[in-house]
């Protein structure tokens, strides 16, 4: 059982090659991504491939991972709307297909809590029964939806695989996703008025979290949350930056257009990150998989400043 | 370059809005400590609060915000409307359910129920209260309410602030309440079930309160419901002061408020609307008999 290896997809993104590095001195690890893995440790085995590839069946045959953590969902802002999709939706499908084919007993797919989405009625902290509203005016986070309802079904339909579905919160480090890329412009534009509390987490405990998440018996859906919750002028204060703060119609409309131009990798819809409340409960991820967040909050947020992060 | 001057420009504006802000709360400072006493400042530190690494709770109040709020309201309370308090003494120490009549076109009932939770009861409190959801897409709005320690009337807020052992105020009567006309003044209006199910799923005892005062701060002669629909708004009062000079202030009337005893009710918050339909009854009889005794006792609507 030992020998048989944990498969990531998405080996090759900042947040897959700290979850390797995690992994593979404790068990056999294979990288799965279309990237090449530079920098790679020597026991580890990288496939570089598309998981929409029928090679990808063959890297199951051959392998037969003890364990699947899907991490491979694409975020460029930049690809198109079909590209996406493909990539995130059906790419998502052909590996739950062999994970049930191949009877992978555990299966861990990184979602996020950005699939409940900024709503101005939103409890102050919400569980991981509300509803998945993130699409609803921000259709790029649609194919992120979808991949989590997927894995929703695949939980009741495959009863033989353990399915754990992590919902983390903005995650801040080395990064290179909307929040982190965010907080490293200067100045920090903010809402005239607004100023949300906010939830982030470091991709270490991000780590810390999913490892936990292999242990057996664990399955079903879990809210992963960092450090106290803070005022979004909290974070910026703590970077040491100046805010910019615009008021929203403004801002909306300046999104739009720098959108259109390609100025800017941030569509207009996201602007209701920094205006509404989408925080999360994590008390099942405390209680059922023991997990808390270790690095604090400061260092949490000042992580995306840093090049390598080796807190 | 003429991107760093816009941001060295913006950066000075800053720095300029920050000292006049500083000189602000200094002013401000001083002024309370003179209208309110020393006593103010001992308060602040007597309130419990459970506050997060960056100096706020996880709902947004800051403690910061919070007192000048509490400042301007409790110059209000003390010197505007002479508020006189009874029952103190019947306030838990822990969580708490404060369920009001709503009157006075305005929720000055609300912030003078806060500012007596911390001016007239020990330890002092920093009572929580629901806002409305659309408040949120407001600029400014949002941000003070997330600050002062308002929040999102939804129940999942409700029952995690009882949890958390604070303070919350609901008025069941609603907007109905707030908008009655002057020849239903101190007349409940119907009662809504939500608060009493909270109670009984989170085991916190209902402390009913009755204002007297805020049914002649405006004196209303009708609502304008349709109007109102039309406009989107909640009610749409005729109050023939606003044509007076100043009009737009309320009159100088004096507040008694009474804190009743606890009331706690067991039972399952899941039952029929019937059951407990009957115990909101006695919640709302207790809040009205409250209510009738403190009109007869007032000798004079303004003194």
């Amino acid at each position: 059982m030992t020998d048989r290896p944990i498969l990531v997809t998405g080996a090759c993104g900042r947040l897959g090659k700290r979850l390797v590095r995690a992994l593979h001195r404790t068990s056999s690890v294979v990288g799965v991504d279309r990237r090449a893995f530079d920098d790679k440790p020597a026991d580890v085995v990288h496939e570089q491939l598309d998981v929409r590839r029928k090679k990808l069946k063959d890297v199951f045959r051959a392998h037969r991972p003890r364990a699947v953590v899907h991490l491979g969902i694409m975020h460029d802002p930049r690809a198109s709307a079909a590209e996406h999709h493909s990539w995130n939706v059906s790419g998502f499908a052909k590996l739950l297909e062999y994970v049930a084919q191949f009877e992978v007993p555990k299966l861990i797919v990184l979602s996020s809590a950005n699939v409940y989405g900024p709503q101005p009625d939103n409890p102050q902290f919400l569980s991981e029964d509300a509803p998945l509203l993130g699409g609803a005016r921000f259709s790029e986070i649609r194919d992120l939806v979808e991949v989590d309802i997927l894995a929703q079904s695949f939980f009741w339909k495959e009863p033989r695989t353990e399915t754990v579905i992590l919902r983390p919160v903005h995650i801040l480090g080395t990064v290179r996703n909307a929040a982190s890329n965010f907080l490293r412009l200067n100045p920090i534009p903010t809402l005239l008025g607004f100023d949300p509390m906010i939830q982030v987490i470091q991709e270490q405990d991000v780590v810390s979290a999913i490892v936990r998440a292999l242990e057996p018996q664990v399955r079903g859906v879990f809210n992963v949350a960092g450090p106290d919750p803070m005022p979004l002028s909290h974070a910026v204060r703590i970077l040491g930056k100046a805010a910019l703060p615009v008021p929203y119609t403004l801002g909306k409309l300046a999104m739009r257009r720098l959108w259109s131009l390609r100025l800017t990798s941030f569509p207009a819809p996201e602007l209701d990150h920094i205006r509404f409340v989408c925080m999360v409960d994590d008390k099942r991820a405390r209680e059922l998989l023991g997990f808390r967040p270790q690095v604090p909050l400061a260092q949490t947020v000042l992580s995306v400043l840093e090049e390598t992060w080796n807190g | 370059m003429e991107r760093s001057l816009t941001i060295k420009s913006a950066r000075k504006v800053g720095g300029l809005l920050h000292a006049l802000v500083k000189t602000a709360k200094h002013g401000v400072d001083e002024f309370m400590t003179d209208r309110l006493g020393e006593e103010f400042n001992a308060r602040l530190a007597r309130v419990p609060l459970a506050l997060g690494t960056a100096s706020v709770d996880p709902f947004g109040l800051d403690p910061d915000w919070t007192k000048y709020a509490l400042a301007s309201v409790a110059v209000l309370h003390r010197h505007y409307f002479r508020t006189q308090v009874f029952g103190a003494e019947n306030v838990p120490q822990k969580r708490v359910l404060f369920v009001a009549n709503h009157s006075g076109q305005i929720p000055i009932d609300g912030a003078l129920i806060g500012a007596s939770l911390f001016m007239d009861v020990e330890p002092p409190r920093f009572v929580r209260a629901m806002v409305e959801k659309w408040s949120q897409t407001l600029p400014f709005v949002s941000l003070l309410f997330s600050r002062v320690g308002q929040v999102v009337g939804v129940p999942e807020n409700a029952k995690r602030l009882l949890e958390r052992e604070e303070a919350l105020l609901v008025f069941p009567e609603g907007s109905r309440g707030i908008a009655k006309t002057f020849d239903q003044r101190y007349k409940l209006t119907d009662f809504g079930l939500g608060f009493m199910r909270l109670a009984m799923e989170t085991n916190t005892p209902i402390v009913p309160v009755a204002v007297i005062g805020a049914e002649e701060q405006y004196v209303s002669v009708k609502n304008l419901a349709s109007l109102a629909k039309v406009l989107r708004m909640p009610s749409f009062p005729l109050i023939p002061q606003m044509l007076l000079p100043m009009g737009f202030m309320p009159l100088p009337v004096r507040y008694r408020i009474y804190f009743g005893e606890p009331m706690r009710f067991a039972g399952d918050p899941d039952d029929e609307d019937s059951v407990i339909e009957e115990k909101v009854a006695r919640v709302r009889s207790t809040v009205q008999a409250m209510v009738h005794r403190g009109v007869r006792e007032r000798e004079s609507v303004f003194f």
